[in-house]
């Protein structure tokens, strides 16, 4: 298994003054650029450090929130492309629907790759339905302009010989020819994040890495909609490194303070649903389909803990979180078991992108997380033997 | 008619294509044109009157169209995307759904058409009447959006998609009420088409919002009798905007609807009628 450390990068000084929407629309006289600049610093340093540790990095970025600070995934990216020395960077992603120019994200990605030496892992999102008043790309049809893109930057990476056309849809360039192209050949792997069954199957069928945000004990049905996917192109049953997992990690020698700590990171959870309601749902971000259900006041599928029972995360306990899979806390024996558990759950996942930092936790305590985690619960992870699914789990 | 016309088979018969479990009822019907299917309510002989929905859709029940019935033909269909009318999926801009009308004008052979719109129904009549008015006799825009007026920070149209149901139908409605809608207790069906008419608008009037940056420049082409109707309550544009439309056009006149705000033909559908069928009947 590989684990890849995350934060948001958030900003929580802004969080107890936020009149009912952290994104979108919290004026940014809310952030103070002194303050910002010693959390960019802080995450780097803690990013720096899961290099040393023998952890990979996982890279994202939203908009106009103090959530997420990052706004320019190319920033970090670009920093730490310099200056780790072996951990993956994967970048989970970039919102290549929302972009005005996949000709600049095929150069900006390609860079990256070669700076780093082959180091890249390449998300591609659709990102969360908040970002589309700050893009203002239209949402409706987000997904044919999203495949386009994909297709315009596979085609930029792997276009050797010079110049080619593209008129597109949605994209118009003449003389395409990227200066340098990728170190990794033919490509960097592709990733992308789903929460839907019928996108599941479509990445299952292009075989990229597919990770899923927090779906605890409801993630299988997802999972084996990517094998159904997978499969229908004639391939074998899809290894554990096809699938990859968001889940909060909290570790430490003491169950209490690891709960502690649980807690501290639990914020995340508890901020990111924070916005004006119209921001919420954009026209065409869901189906027609799925509106019509939400106008008739049949909710959208929850998350669930082991037992089938539907938990709220945004304000549920850290013992729910940790029955839910969401987050994994306790000892190191505790969490290595509680991954274990989850990975067998899933019929094999062997990425996980752990939120080693999330909400108001100290660096002094990201950084102690974060070795102890290294220390005590990878090398085991590391040695374990995943299972790889064949069929879909009984229901 | 027009070889190119495909008219649902009979009025009760088999419907067309991807609709083909709906039923067809009374003056409602599916037609083809140029291979898109839309729904179209026929109401009432006469003249021929097109009338062009706004964003939330028209309803064959909708009272208006019953009062515009007793003086002229009333024609309204559902743009492709609303109500249960096809999408081609190649159609993305009002600039598309004016060359559709002026297609489905010819394929239904109308001719001196009183062509009246409503706030995106307003923008489409506008940019089909720039491109040519050889089908019509006259044009009412009601409460009309599609043109930019204020210079690039300020904001002409209310931003309808960062409001909530309550923020929009108090700058929509001269009474809030009229707007809101008890989902749950509708049939599945009505609500599906209140879902497509959402994604529709968005689909064709997301960015540049709710206008053409060009139209304004295009509007002194338009030299047929033209009114501009008001709903003297509508906050989603002001009466300024409304006027600086008008202003635009050559001749045309400006009349205010009381006790109405963006959509005049929803909260006083029988004095809308009214002033429309006298500015049509007009010598």
């Amino acid at each position: 298994m590989r684990v890849y450390q995350f934060t948001e990068q958030p900003y929580p000084p802004a969080w107890d003054d936020h009149n009912g929407s952290l994104r979108v629309n919290l004026p940014n006289r809310k952030v103070d650029p002194r303050i910002a600049a010693d959390l960019f610093h802080r995450y780097y340093d803690e990013w720096l450090l899961a290099d040393e540790l023998g952890l990979d990095i996982m890279i994202n970025e939203h908009h106009q929130t103090a959530t997420c600070m990052c706004a320019a995934a190319i920033v970090p990216l670009s920093i730490l492309a310099r200056q780790t020395r072996r951990a993956r960077l994967l970048v989970l992603g970039y919102p290549i629907g929302h972009r005005p120019d996949p000709l600049r994200c095929a150069e900006e990605l390609s860079t990256i790759d070669v700076v780093s030496r082959g180091r890249l892992d390449m998300g591609f999102i659709k990102g969360v339905p908040y970002e589309f008043p700050c893009s203002n790309q239209n949402p409706v049809g987000v997904m044919d302009r999203f495949w386009e893109a994909h297709d315009f930057i596979l085609k930029a990476m792997t276009t050797q010989d010079g110049p080619f056309n593209w008129e597109g849809e949605f994209f118009h360039y003449r003389q395409v020819n990227i200066w340098p192209r990728p170190w990794q050949q033919p490509h960097p792997p592709i990733w992308s994040t789903t929460g839907s069954r019928n996108n599941a199957r479509v990445l299952g069928e292009r075989g990229y890495v597919m990770a899923t945000l927090g779906t605890g004990y409801s993630t299988r049905v997802l999972y084996d909609a990517y094998r159904e996917g997978y499969v229908s192109k004639g391939r074998k049953a899809p290894a554990a490194d096809r699938f990859a997992y968001l889940g909060l990690v909290a570790v430490a020698h003491d169950e209490a303070e690891a709960h502690r700590r649980g807690d501290l990171v639990a914020g995340y959870l508890r901020t990111g649903a924070i916005v004006h309601v119209p921001f919420r749902n954009p026209p065409g971000f869901l189906s027609v389909e799925d509106n019509t259900r939400l106008l008739k006041g049949q909710s959208p599928p929850r998350t669930r803990a082991k037992d089938g029972r539907v938990v709220d995360m945004r304000a549920c306990s850290v013992q729910d979180l940790i029955e839910a899979g969401v987050l994994f806390c306790g000892t190191p024996d505790q969490v290595y078991q509680q991954i274990v558990e989850f990975c067998e759950y899933c019929g094999g996942m062997g990425n996980l992108l752990m939120m080693g930092h999330g909400g108001r936790l100290s660096h002094d305590d990201t950084a102690d997380n974060l070795t102890l985690f290294a220390r005590e619960v990878l090398p085991r992870l590391q040695e374990y033997k995943q299972p790889v699914a064949e069929a879909p789990a009984a229901a | 008619m027009d070889a190119r016309v495909k008219p649902a088979p009979a009025k009760s018969a088999q419907p067309v294509r991807r609709f083909a479990r709906m039923n067809v009822i009374a003056d409602t019907s599916m037609i083809a044109v140029e291979g898109v299917n839309v729904e179209v309510v026929e109401r009432g002989s006469g003249s021929p009157l097109l009338f062009l929905h706004p964003g939330i859709g028209i309803e064959r029940t909708a009272p208006v169209l019953d009062h515009l019935a007793r003086g002229v033909r009333v024609i309204a269909p559902s743009h492709p995307g609303f109500g249960r009318s096809e999408l081609p999926r190649w159609m993305n801009s009002v600039d598309d759904l004016s060359y559709f009308y002026l297609d489905l004008m010819e394929a239904l052979d109308l001719r001196d058409v009183t062509l009246v719109g409503v706030s995106l129904g307003g923008w489409i009549a506008a940019a089909i009447a720039v491109k040519s008015t050889a089908r019509l006799a006259r044009l009412v825009l009601a409460n009309p959006l599609g043109i930019k007026v204020g210079d690039r920070e300020t904001r002409d149209i209310a931003d309808i998609f960062a409001l909530t149901d309550d923020e929009l139908n108090a700058l929509t409605y001269f009474d809030p009420k009229v707007g809101q809608r008890d989902y749950k207790a509708m049939a599945d069906a009505d609500v599906m088409v209140a879902a497509r008419n959402r994604e529709a608008l968005a689909r064709f009037a997301w960015s540049p919002f709710m206008h053409d940056p060009k139209l304004k420049h295009r509007l002194h082409r338009i030299r047929i009798p033209t009114l501009i109707l008001w709903g003297a309550a509508d906050r989603i544009a002001s009466e300024a905007y409304g006027r600086a439309y008008g202003a635009a056009i050559p001749g045309a006149r400006f009349e205010t609807i009381e006790r109405a705000g963006h959509f005049p033909h929803v909260e006083q559908p029988e004095l809308f009628a009214q002033r429309v069928l006298a500015f049509a009947a007009a010598p």
